[in-house]
């Protein structure tokens, strides 16, 4: 089958233009890295099927970073690459196409962005740069899917220029790079668009923080405004309204007890099924991912979704650059952190937008310790809470305590180098509104179909041992911890076995434990810095290596061990 | 307040909202050769937008894109400052 390359600089919308090419839904963003490994789908041409990648940004194909160094591998591999180019900023992007023109690879060129040409007085003579790369120009616009058809109908067209010339050295290259700009684009004045006070506003060093300050607030009151809302007005009214009598008459056939009544429904509390107590893969099986934390994440990501998508991440590196290079990172670290906060798994994967193995290991480490995901800041939000936001914020507190403690450390301790800040910042967009539902979307079912299963497989579990009687033993072998450090009472040792499959699951298995504030806020802390959840654990073994992983592991067991201790003894 | 003409700084040296030509990019290749790609080499037309507290990054316009070097790069970035008329007050 004939494999397709889609190349080009980051954030030029390859993602998008990905999207409109196979009709596959992916995940496109506002800012440089989005794709970090690559993603594959398909494309019919005319009667054949073709596999179309799409391909890390990168600026050329001297790579910097992990994620440019998988471009410039896929490239030996592909057959035809669709270069996709900026149309808003020719002159960079060209660098790279003629670099693959070099490569004896047929080349189409995508003119992205296209209708973001006119408002910046930029006007692009297509047929022109056409006849100067000796390769097929299409004008596109991959959010709306302008020029599209055109694109896959020219496809066949695309070829190795003739006689394309080799460039001695880079400086020949901008140079060509300079003449095919003067003769295929010509520039007109124009005037200062309001949201470019605003793009510099936001980089400002003090108007920034103000900024940042006002987002941050804004996203956690959005976050927080829109989750409740789901499970007070849609959640919980559906749970008590319509399933609950559904499960009583379950429980009414089973004949009230047994072990499929106890499996599927759980232990009734004064003769009802309780969501958050019963423990039945049908109760709170089902009320845990689909009431207390899909709400959550639907809140979580819709924010996320349009931070990304207008562009506002990158500013927030430079702000946090200094920061962050204390701890042996820099400002870029912030996306995969971010990402941290709705689910662990994309982003420690996100982490390879970093240059080093310093900072990668720095940022993956940090991320599985300090960042809870939304799922368990979902079972915070609602246990923790229902003693007082003072208490969420002391976890909050430590977690956060924890992250520059360890993030410090590691930096003095781990040898190898934390490069500076290299990175573009893209302008702002209005929020594509369609493209930010599909990725929630996109996010949300994934969320489902990951977690659904792995949420009741972990109930189950729970379920089968209790009556096994196996964390009865458990649970005296984990006391000296437990109890001696952490003043918990010695059950929650099964919370924080569970904790290893869903976290989720862990803080709904404390609700049934009766345990002080100052025990929710030692327990939840230290669900969140302990062992990854399993899913966790597989990527970070992944993108770290045996080695590094075990050195992870071993920062993390430490850490939740002095923090437990701590908090125990404080608060 | 006036700035020579033809005076260089560096990029760290240069005021928000200063233009200027890139002259020169010390450093080795792999610094020369990462500012290039993203379009900051020698005779490129620069506006510096901001910079961060505490030797924070730069932000600077190029073409049409901005762009945030660290503090370290943006002083191995030399720039021809353009000429600015004096203030008549």
């Amino acid at each position: 089958m004939m494999r397709i390359l889609l190349m080009g600089n980051p954030n030029v919308g390859k993602s998008a233009l990905f999207s409109r090419l196979t009709g596959t839904h992916v995940i496109a963003s506002n800012y440089p890295g989005t794709t970090v490994g690559f993603i594959k789908g398909y494309l019919r041409l005319g009667e054949e099927r073709a596999e179309l990648i799409d391909v890390p940004g990168t600026y050329t194909l001297e790579p910097s970073s992990k994620a440019e160094e998988v471009a410039v591998e896929m490239l030996k591999q592909g057959d035809l690459v669709i270069n996709v180019v900026d149309a808003t900023n020719l002159e960079r992007n060209l660098n790279l196409t003629l670099q693959l023109l070099e490569r004896q690879i047929p080349v189409i060129v995508a003119l992205n962005m296209w209708d973001d040409t006119r408002h910046r007085g930029i006007s692009i003579d297509a047929a022109k740069l056409e006849e100067l790369l000796g390769v097929p120009v299409v004008p596109t616009v991959g959010i709306t899917g302008q020029g599209i058809r055109e694109l896959v109908k020219r496809l066949p067209e695309a070829k190795v220029p003739k006689d394309a010339p080799t460039y001695a050295n880079s400086d020949e290259r901008w140079t060509r790079v300079g003449d095919i700009v003067r003769q295929a684009q010509s520039l007109s004045h124009r005037h200062h668009r309001w949201y470019e006070n605003l793009e510099d506003a936001s980089s400002h060093p003090v108007w920034g923080v103000v900024i940042a300050l006002l987002v941050l607030f804004a996203t956690f009151w959005f976050v927080r405004f829109v989750g409740e809302g789901i499970i007070s007005y849609v959640a919980d009214p559906f749970f008590q309204g319509l399933w609950t009598p559904l499960l009583m008459k379950l429980s009414l056939a089973l004949g009230g007890g047994g072990f499929w009544h106890n499996v599927l429904i759980g232990e009734l509390i004064g003769g009802e099924t309780n969501y958050s107590q019963s423990f039945g893969l049908l109760s709170t099986g089902l009320y845990i991912p689909f009431a207390a934390v899909l709400p959550y994440i639907v809140s979580f990501y819709l924010a996320l979704g349009i931070l990304e998508d207008v562009g506002y991440l990158p500013r927030l590196a430079v702000l946090m650059d200094t920061m962050l290079h204390r701890l042996g990172l820099h400002g870029y670290a912030i996306i995969p952190t971010i990402l941290g906060f709705g689910c662990n798994v994309p982003g420690i994967m996100a982490t390879r937008i970093l240059e080093s193995r310093k900072q990668r290991f720095i940022a993956a480490t940090l991320i599985s310790i300090g960042v809870p995901c939304a799922a368990l800041q979902a079972m915070i939000i609602g246990l923790v809470g229902q003693q007082g936001v003072g208490y969420v914020a002391m976890v909050y507190g430590s977690l956060f305590i924890s992250w520059v403690i360890i993030g410090l450390i590691l930096n003095r301790v781990v040898k190898g180098f934390n490069p500076e800040l290299l990175v573009e910042i893209p302008p702002y967009r209005w929020p594509p509104w369609r493209v930010i539902g599909e990725k929630l979307w996109l996010r949300v079912s994934g969320f489902i179909k990951e977690a659904l299963p792995v949420v009741l497989g972990a109930v189950l579990v729970v379920n089968i041992l209790y009556t096994l009687g196996v964390f009865d033993a458990l649970a005296d072998i984990a006391a000296p911890v437990l109890t001696g450090l952490w003043g918990l009472p010695k059950e929650s040792v099964v919370a924080i076995l569970v904790g290893f499959l869903r976290k989720d699951v862990a803080m709904g298995m404390l609700a049934p434990l009766a345990l002080t504030a100052k025990q929710l806020v030692i327990s939840s802390t230290v669900l969140a810095m302990f062992f990854p959840c399993v899913a966790t654990f597989v990527v970070l073994a992944r993108e770290l290596g045996a080695r590094d992983l075990l050195k992870s592991i071993g920062i993390m067991i430490a850490a939740v061990l002095i923090m437990g201790s701590l908090q125990n003894l404080v608060l | 307040m006036t700035t020579h003409q033809g005076e260089q700084l560096t990029l760290a040296e240069m005021r928000s909202g200063q233009s200027g030509t890139v002259i020169e990019v010390l450093g080795g290749h792999g610094l020369v050769r990462r500012l290039e790609a993203l379009g900051i080499r020698p005779g490129k037309k620069v506006t510096k937008i901001s910079s961060a507290l505490f030797r924070g990054p730069v932000t600077l316009r190029v073409d049409n894109a901005q762009v945030a070097v660290g503090f370290g790069m943006a002083k191995k970035i030399i720039v021809q400052v353009d000429k600015y008329l004096p203030q008549t007050s």
